[in-house]
């Protein structure tokens, strides 16, 4: 099996440490990854992108064309790359910040997620990319949230482990959010 | 062609170069600092000092090419790392260190040029690494990694390679394999034969003979000797160093190939087109220089389409036109490099269809 996601925001909202986590939560689960980024010069608020490919064998393309799943966290992605998700695919979007209406996107399933809001309401805005990742496990089925768990040690620096059971937390909302639409 | 071991590692294509010149041995970098190779010099400043190596940011990359001469002159296993206009100012030591027959290994992770260009993937350097990128006719060997896994292991071919023929080696790697990330697995080196460096100069001490490193050759008949002697071995390289991958060309009626970073994106696509009962394949040159030649000319006799995909308006498929049967047509898709150029697996699929159809 091979499964594609991209991630896309601006830079400040954890769109690579979001695609880390996940990759890393592959690896723990035993399959090979592909992590290409892909941003601005700037430090700060430039566009940040993401495509993580894992699979048993091989992950063969870095670059994804038309993914099975896009999570988009700003208007400016939803707007670029929400059409290019695959026709059967998911679109997650953070509805906190972006406004589809009037946007029709056939055949493709769209999940909105006030992530912002998530993340505000259990104490901390940063953790919005944590949200999106809960809600992308919970839609793609394609992680355990174990691996997530054990990836947030991997991927976040030793200063800041004392921050993971919050960021547990904020993966486990973001997947309840979308576990809500799905029902 | 992967396998599941459960040491996996995560990381950089850029910093699994780095990994693998420690692991090689390599004692001394010299280099400057320029994206989107930056992270080679930034892994080594920090932990080849450690090893009792030597780490020098340059003043320029003239300089860093200059000290990669000099140490590896000296008998050092040296490297330098670069992009683009970095690799063009290397150019006159490189061309210095092949005349003096001096190993050493230059790693190109490619962006867009001419001139300062942009710090998107590019394939559009071909030329100037495989077809001696400085004066006076040489050539250098020139692996082309497609994965992170790759960036690792050839790096450490590089050196041995490098070391055997005492030709300098560049690893050519683009942004797209520089700077993203998978899992490896970080092999231990394997021993290489390697001849001593006798002709090394490293001081007089025990009454050695003198040793002489030079490019100027003046003598009477010494230049020409010369490039008959380099000539053989380029040739000695294209016998025994020649290396691609192919996947699914036993019966294909199309082989698509391209090299580095454009040739995982075709593969996803040659998978695409085997799934619609295509009959597809893939012809990957991992080395660039020697050139796979007598891969192509053997596989153009039972399949007479190509089609060569590059992040360039075309350079490689130069070599694979001169490769293959004179009844074989080559075809070409590409795309010059530049921020969101990078064609898309189904890009390429569409055009392997388009061939299919014609």
């Amino acid at each position: 099996m091979r499964y594609d996601v991209f991630f896309a925001g601006y830079g400040g909202q954890g769109v690579l440490l979001a695609g880390n986590l996940l990759s890393y939560a592959a690896i723990h689960e035993g399959k090979n990854v592909s992590f290409f980024p892909s941003y601005g010069v700037e430090k700060r608020g430039g566009a940040a992108m993401c495509t993580i490919v894992f699979a048993d064998g091989d992950t063969g393309s870095p670059v994804v064309g038309n993914p099975s799943v896009s999570v988009l966290l700003d208007q400016l992605s939803f707007d670029k790359y929400a059409a290019k998700v695959k026709q059967g695919g998911i679109c997650i979007i953070n509805s906190s910040l972006v406004h589809t209406e009037g946007v029709a996107l056939p055949g493709i399933e769209t999940v909105q997620i006030p992530m912002n809001q998530i993340a505000i309401d259990i104490g901390n805005i940063r953790m919005v990319n944590m949200v999106a990742c809960g809600a992308y496990m919970e839609k793609s089925g394609a992680l355990k949230s174990e691996s997530l768990e054990a990836a947030l040690k991997k991927s976040l620096p030793e200063r800041n482990h004392k921050l993971i059971p919050a960021n547990i937390r904020a993966i486990e909302a973001g997947a309840q959010a979308a576990r809500v639409k799905n029902s | 062609m992967t396998t599941t071991v459960s040491e996996k590692i995560f990381v950089k294509g850029n910093e699994a170069v780095a990994m693998a010149a420690l692991e090689a041995g390599c004692s001394c970098y010299f280099g400057y600092p320029i994206t989107p190779q930056s992270d080679i010099p930034e892994y080594l400043s920090r932990e080849l000092p450690k090893r009792g190596g030597v780490f020098i940011q340059a003043e320029s990359e003239i300089g860093a090419i200059n000290m990669v001469l000099g140490a590896s002159a000296a008998g050092a296993r040296a490297m330098t790392s670069s992009s683009g206009p970095g690799i063009s100012l290397k150019q006159e030591g490189i061309s210095y260190m092949a005349g003096s027959e001096l190993p050493g290994v230059i790693v190109d992770v490619m962006r867009q040029g001419p001139g300062l260009g942009g710090i998107d993937a590019s394939q559009a350097d071909y030329w100037q690494a495989t077809k001696g990128g400085g004066h006076g006719g040489y050539r250098i060997i020139v692996l082309a990694p497609n994965s992170v896994q790759e960036m690792y292991d050839l790096t450490m071919r590089a050196f041995d390679l490098s070391d055997f023929y005492r030709i300098p080696a560049m690893v050519l790697a683009d942004s797209v394999i520089g700077q993203m990330k998978e899992s490896i697995v970080a092999n231990p080196r394997l021993a290489a034969m390697l001849p001593a460096k006798d002709w090394a100069v490293r001081g007089r001490a025990e009454g050695t003979p003198q040793n002489v490193v030079k490019s100027l050759k003046l003598g009477d008949g010494e230049m020409e000797k010369h490039h008959w002697m380099m000539h053989a071995r380029y040739q000695e390289l294209a016998d025994k160093e020649c290396r691609w991958e192919e996947i699914d060309t036993a019966d294909a009626k199309l082989i698509v190939t391209a090299f580095g970073s454009t040739s995982r994106i075709a593969r996803t696509a040659v998978a695409m087109a085997r799934a619609e009962g295509m009959k597809v394949g893939l012809m990957r040159p991992i080395t660039l220089f020697p050139f796979p030649k007598q891969a192509y000319a053997t596989l153009s006799e039972r399949c007479k389409l190509f089609l060569d995909i590059e992040l360039s308006t075309g350079q490689m498929v130069d070599d694979v036109r001169l490769a293959v049967a004179r009844d074989a047509e080559v075809a070409f898709y590409g795309r010059p490099p530049g921020t969101g150029s990078l064609p898309t697996p189904e890009e390429i699929y569409e055009q392997i269809k388009k061939q299919c159809r014609a």
